[in-house]
């Protein structure tokens, strides 16, 4: 941990820019996460864990990486959470160390062969936003 | 009726039928638009996180050149609207990201989210209006069971976006009533097809994306319409091939008889 865990924490929650504190614990969250099977850690956890400063589960889990940002989670909060915006902070912090980007450009034209072999037309869009998600 | 246009990368690249299709359909209902004379991607994704700056300035950029020349700025792609607005909207609120954007881009006259960014889909409902757009139809698609496909983009978070009605909207389906196709309305229409990780986990984007389908198809529906070129991706590459899924704006432009409908449906009429 290049921190103690309660800075990052700290400093997570700045960056995501949600209130953890205003969460009732509802799980609505939770329930409309089209992602909720393949979670170890659902959302109304993440608002959780970050609240108490449990960051090191939160950095490591496979989550992350099942959010779709589809702001379904923003959207029907009763209380304007934001958990969305709670676990792309945490993606920052995991990506932004030296050496930890989950994409590198080298990989794009394996993507691409793989992906157009049917003479699939890959979106410029996808290409963009997947190192928008996996690289900082 | 005048409106500077941003197109966005993907529309000039694999999404040329969506750019195409929607310029001739606004020429025919006398909307001109007026592609900004430099851009730069969107970047596809909205920053969420408040400390990134820099990932914002291209569409602050954007938003500035249109102000500067004096017209709302339409866009198109779901994920150029989404980013431009929420840019924008941050510009117009959060007092930090706007000064340390205008900090950085030195502009003549600082940006503070003055102009009005305009969806394709709202034009045509707010300043075309839908029943202009019906009177202009030639080849109505008379019978033809048409389901929207909405996504996440275009809706959320519905405080920044008031596109629609989140939960329960109705623009595209008012859309398809216009060019005279009958709307079928499916749950899922505005739920996430999963398009974001379609590169990394096409396991994960194939069964979200065939949620939608299969809940369109079971609804009746011929064609599934939608403005995102990654959702029209995904849904084609990763949804099972159960509806055929088109651009909203092929369908406006054959309606309005500029354009065949490529791969095209039948018209009951």
């Amino acid at each position: 941990m290049r921190v103690d865990e309660k800075t990052l924490a700290e400093d997570i929650v700045r960056m995501s820019g949600t209130n953890v504190k205003k969460c009732m614990k509802c799980g609505k969250c939770s329930a409309t996460c089209p992602s909720f099977e393949d979670m170890d850690v659902h959302p109304h956890s993440f608002v959780t864990m970050a609240e108490e400063g449990d960051v090191a589960g939160l950095l490591k889990s496979k989550s992350l990486w099942k959010c779709l940002s589809c702001f379904a989670c923003v959207e029907r909060c009763p209380r304007g959470v934001e958990p969305a915006h709670l676990i792309e902070a945490v993606r920052f912090f995991a990506l932004s160390p030296q050496g930890l980007n989950k994409m590198k450009p080298d990989v794009v034209p394996i993507f691409l062969q793989n992906l157009e072999e049917k003479g699939a037309e890959v979106p410029q869009q996808l290409l963009t936003s997947a190192f928008r998600k996996y690289s900082k | 009726m005048e409106f500077s246009y941003f197109p966005g990368c993907t529309l000039k690249t694999k999404a040329r039928d969506l750019d195409e299709t929607a310029r001739l359909a606004a020429e025919a209902l006398g909307v001109t638009l007026r592609e900004l004379p430099e851009w730069q991607c969107c970047g596809a994704v909205y920053p969420m996180s408040r400390e990134e700056i820099a990932v914002r300035l291209s569409s602050v950029r954007a938003l500035m050149a249109a102000r500067d020349e004096g017209r709302p700025l339409l866009t198109l792609c779901s994920a150029c609207h989404h980013v431009m607005k929420r840019v924008n909207h941050d510009m117009q609120t959060d007092e930090g990201l706007r000064t340390k954007a205008n900090n950085y881009l030195q502009p003549d006259k600082p940006y503070a989210g003055e102009t009005r960014v305009v969806h394709y889909l709202e034009m045509l409902r707010d300043e075309v209006g839908f029943g202009e757009v019906a009177r202009k139809v030639t080849s109505p698609f008379k019978g033809v069971k048409i389901a929207a496909y909405y996504g996440c983009m275009l809706l959320r978070p519905s405080a920044v976006m008031r596109f629609d009605n989140p939960e329960n909207p109705s623009v595209m389906e008012d859309f398809i009533s216009a060019i005279g196709a009958a709307p079928v309305r499916f749950p899922y229409r505005n739920e996430c097809c999963g398009g974001y990780v379609a590169l990394d986990d096409r396991g994960a984007a194939r069964k979200a994306s065939r949620r939608v389908t299969r809940a369109a198809a079971q609804h009746g529906a011929e064609a599934l319409i939608t403005a995102c070129p990654l959702c029209l991706y995904n849904l084609k590459e990763n949804g099972g091939g159960e509806v055929p899924v088109h651009y909203f704006t092929e369908f406006l432009a054959a309606a309005l008889g500029l354009k065949t409908l490529e791969g095209g449906l039948a018209r009951a009429s």
